[in-house]
C-alpha cells in the first residue's frame, strides 16, 4: 500500500489555480522524482503536502492527499503539527537559508529530537552527533557545537539533512537539495538521500529540475508542467519511451556524452506565469507537435499500468531519439 | 566547428598569470593571503571553443577577469593577439576591449535594471564613441536584438519585464555590440532553467560558427563542457591540473574522473557509482604544501601530500599529477 497517495490535489491563491488535479502515489523504500522547469508547481506541490500552504496565501482548492491512510486535506493545524518534523519532513533547496545563523548547528538538530521523540537533552545530542556521522561528517562532534559560518555549503547541507531525519520520519520530501552545490558535492548528497531510503526503508518526495539526478536516483517519476501532470511512469520507461512531448524535450535538454555539436536544442519560449495559461493542453504553444485540438481540448491523462500521459498525440518515442 | 586553415598563434596566450588577494590585518584577524590563481598557462585557439571548468573557488572566474585584464595580475602575463595586455596604455586598452568582451554569469545583476534593453545595447557604442545618428543606432540596436533571437519590438523593455533567458540574450547581445572576435562566457546559464540552458548554448553554438567568434567558456558543468568545447582546461584551488585536448579524451587526473562521475546522464541504465568522500576541499587561504586535491584523492600517497606535481605536457594532454589513471 502507498505511504502517501495524492489524488487529483489542486492548490488556489485567489481566483488563480496554479496546481491543477496532482495525483501520484509514492510506497515506503521508493524514490519519486517531481521534475519540471521554474515555475512549473514543484515547490507548491511540497508545500501542498507539508501543509504549508497557508504560509503564501494558498489553500487546497481540491482532491486529497493520503498519509498513511490518513487524509490530510483539512487536517486540524495541531495535528499537521504533530506529523510535521516527526513523520514526515522537508529538505529545502538552500541549506544556506534553511539553518539559523545565530545557533549551533548541534542544537538545531537536537531541537527536533526533544520536541518530537521527547529526548533528553543529553540524549538528543548523543543521537544529533551519530546522526552527523552516519552522513559521512568527519569529526561529528566537533561539527555538532559549529556555527554554520563556519561550514561549507556541501556541510550545512548534510546537517539539513540530519535535522530532517532527527525526528525519525517515515517521508521526506526534498525540493531540490542539490542545486545550489558544486557537483562532486552534488553527487555525494544525492547518493546519501539514495542510501538513507534504502537502509531506512524512507519514501522520498524528489523535486528537481534535472533529469540526470532523476535518472540516477529515482524509482518512477511525475513531470509536471504549468502546474499539471504531464506525464509519470517508472524512471527506466521514462526513459526508454517519453511519450509526452514535453518529456521528450526536456531529457533533450541535457547533453549526453558524444553528442553531436550542434544538436542541442532546448524547449522554445518559456513557462506560463500562472494566469497566463493557455487554453486546452498548456503546453501546446511551445509543442512540435500541436493541432488545433490541442487548443480546445483539454488533454486527458491516459491510464495503463503506470503509465500516465496527458497528450492528444501521445506517442512513444525510442530512447536516443 | 573547427576552421579550414588554422594559424599557429593562439588567439590568447596567458604564461604564470597568478593573482593574489589578500585580507586586511584588523582586530580579529592577522592579514592573510589567498592566491586565486596560480601560475597558470593558457592558450586559446582562433576559433575554437576552449573550456574551462571546476568547482566554485577553483578560481575560474578570477582568470575570466585577469585574460581580459579587468583585474590586475599579481604575476604573470596575458598577450592577446600577440600585444601584451599589460604593456598596453589605457585609451589604446579600451579599443582594444572592442575585440575581447564577456559574458557574465547572472544576468539579473549584470544588467542595469534602469536601462531599457536599446540602453543597454547602446551603451557600448557610447563608451566606445561610436558616433552613430538615431536611425543608425534603430538599425544596431534591431540587427543586434534578432542576431541573438529576440524580437526587435522588446527594445522598449525593461530587465524586470523579461525572463531569465530573455536576458542573457541582452547580455550576449551587449557582448557583440562591437563586433568583437573574442568572448569569455562566465558560466552564462548557471542560473537558468536546463531548457533556456540548452536554448543559449544552441545559440551561442550558432553565433560561434556564424561569426567565427573564439570562445573561453568557464563552467562547473562537465557534461555541457564536453558537449560544447574542443579542449578543456579543469581546474583545482587555483591552479590547472589537466588539459584534455578533445573532450572525448579519457580523462588521467583523478579529480577530472571525480567530475566526470559527478555529472549524472539522462539515462537510467547507466547509473553512476559514487564513492563517497571523507575529505574536503582544502582551505584556499591554507593549502597544503603538496597537491591540493591530495586529501580528498582515492591515489593519494605521501608523495602527493609533500611535493606538488607540476604540469606537464604529453603531446597535447597536459596533466599534474604523481599517480595518473592511465
Amino acid at each position: 500500500m502507498a505511504l502517501l497517495d495524492v489524488s487529483d490535489l489542486s492548490v488556489g491563491i485567489g481566483a488563480l489555480q496554479p496546481l491543477d488535479r496532482i495525483s501520484f502515489a509514492l510506497k515506503k523504500g521508493r524514490i519519486l522524482g517531481l521534475v519540471g522547469e521554474s515555475g512549473s508547481g514543484k515547490s507548491l506541490t511540497a508545500m501542498a503536502l507539508m501543509g504549508l500552504l497557508p504560509l503564501i496565501g494558498a489553500r487546497v482548492s481540491g482532491g486529497s492527499v493520503r498519509f498513511d491512510d490518513t487524509e490530510l486535506v483539512g487536517l486540524p493545524e495541531e495535528v499537521y503539527r504533530s506529523l510535521r518534523g516527526r513523520r514526515m519532513a522537508l529538505i529545502t533547496q538552500n541549506p544556506m537559508t534553511s539553518l539559523d545563523p545565530m545557533l549551533r548547528v548541534g542544537a538545531q538538530i537536537d531541537q527536533v529530537g526533544q520536541l518530537h521523540l521527547g529526548l533528553s537533552a543529553a540524549a538528543a545530542k548523543a543521537s544529533s552527533i551519530d546522526l552527523l556521522r552516519q552522513l559521512r561528517i568527519p569529526d561529528s562532534a566537533t561539527v555538532h557545537q559549529q556555527y554554520p559560518h563556519q561550514m561549507s555549503g556541501g556541510m550545512k547541507q548534510r546537517v539539513v539533512i540530519a535535522m530532517a531525519l532527527a525526528g525519525e520520519p517515515e517521508l521526506i520530501i526534498a525540493d531540490e537539495p542539490t542545486t545550489a552545490l558544486d557537483v562532486t558535492i552534488q553527487a555525494q548528497i544525492i547518493q546519501i538521500l539514495v542510501d538513507l531510503v534504502r537502509q531506512r526503508g524512507l519514501a522520498l518526495v524528489l523535486i528537481t529540475h534535472d533529469m540526470g539526478v532523476v535518472a540516477q536516483a529515482c524509482d518512477q517519476v511525475v513531470v509536471l508542467y504549468a502546474g499539471r501532470v504531464a506525464e509519470s511512469n517508472t524512471v527506466d520507461a521514462i526513459f526508454a519511451r517519453p511519450t509526452h512531448p514535453y518529456t521528450q524535450a526536456l531529457i533533450a535538454c541535457i547533453p549526453r556524452a558524444g553528442q553531436a555539436p550542434g544538436s542541442l536544442k532546448g524547449i522554445a519560449g518559456m513557462v506560463p506565469s500562472v494566469g497566463s495559461y493557455a487554453p486546452g493542453c498548456r503546453y501546446h504553444p511551445r509543442c512540435g507537435k500541436a493541432q488545433p485540438i490541442c487548443q480546445g481540448e483539454v488533454p486527458v491523462l491516459q491510464l495503463q499500468a503506470e503509465h500516465r500521459v496527458a497528450c492528444h498525440f501521445a506517442q512513444p518515442q525510442g530512447a536516443h531519439g | 566547428m573547427a576552421e579550414a586553415s588554422q594559424p599557429a598563434v593562439p588567439l590568447l596566450q596567458a604564461r604564470g598569470l597568478t593573482r593574489v588577494f589578500s585580507s586586511r590585518a584588523s582586530l580579529f584577524a592577522k592579514k592573510r593571503e589567498l592566491a586565486a590563481v596560480s601560475d597558470v598557462d593558457l592558450d586559446v585557439a582562433r576559433g575554437r571553443v576552449t573550456g574551462v571548468v571546476g568547482e566554485s573557488g577553483c578560481g575560474k572566474s578570477t582568470l575570466a577577469r585577469l585574460v581580459l585584464r579587468l583585474l590586475e595580475p599579481s604575476r604573470g602575463s596575458v598577450a592577446f593577439d600577440g600585444i601584451d595586455l599589460a604593456s598596453v596604455p589605457a585609451p589604446a586598452l579600451r579599443l582594444l576591449r572592442r575585440r575581447m568582451q564577456m559574458v557574465f554569469q547572472d544576468p539579473y545583476s549584470s544588467i542595469d535594471p534602469r536601462y531599457s534593453v536599446r540602453d543597454t545595447l547602446l551603451e557600448p557604442l557610447l563608451v566606445q564613441r561610436a558616433q552613430l545618428d538615431a536611425a543608425a543606432q534603430d538599425a544596431r540596436v534591431a540587427g543586434l536584438m534578432s542576431m541573438v533571437g529576440l524580437n526587435p519590438t522588446l527594445a522598449a523593455s525593461y530587465p524586470h519585464q523579461l525572463s531569465g533567458g530573455q536576458k542573457q540574450r541582452v547580455g550576449i547581445a551587449r557582448a557583440l555590440a562591437m563586433q568583437p572576435d573574442f568572448l569569455v562566457l562566465d558560466e552564462p546559464t548557471a542560473s537558468l532553467d536546463v531548457s533556456i540552458q540548452a536554448q543559449i548554448i544552441a545559440l551561442l553554438e550558432k553565433l560561434q560558427q556564424d561569426l567565427g567568434l573564439t570562445y573561453l567558456f568557464i563552467s562547473h558543468d562537465l557534461g555541457l563542457v564536453r558537449y560544447f568545447c574542443n579542449r578543456i582546461v579543469v581546474m583545482y584551488l587555483g591552479r590547472v591540473v589537466e588539459i584534455l585536448p578533445d573532450p572525448e579524451a579519457p580523462p588521467r587526473h583523478p579529480y577530472t574522473r571525480a567530475l566526470i562521475d559527478s555529472s549524472f546522464e539522462p539515462d537510467p541504465t547507466r547509473r553512476r557509482v559514487v564513492t563517497l568522500l571523507h575529505g574536503e576541499i582544502a582551505d584556499a587561504f591554507n593549502l597544503p604544501p603538496g597537491c591540493a586535491y591530495a586529501a580528498r584523492c582515492p591515489q593519494a600517497s605521501a608523495r602527493c601530500r609533500d611535493e606538488r606535481p607540476v604540469l606537464a605536457q604529453d603531446g597535447a594532454h597536459s596533466l599534474a599529477c604523481h599517480h595518473p589513471l592511465c
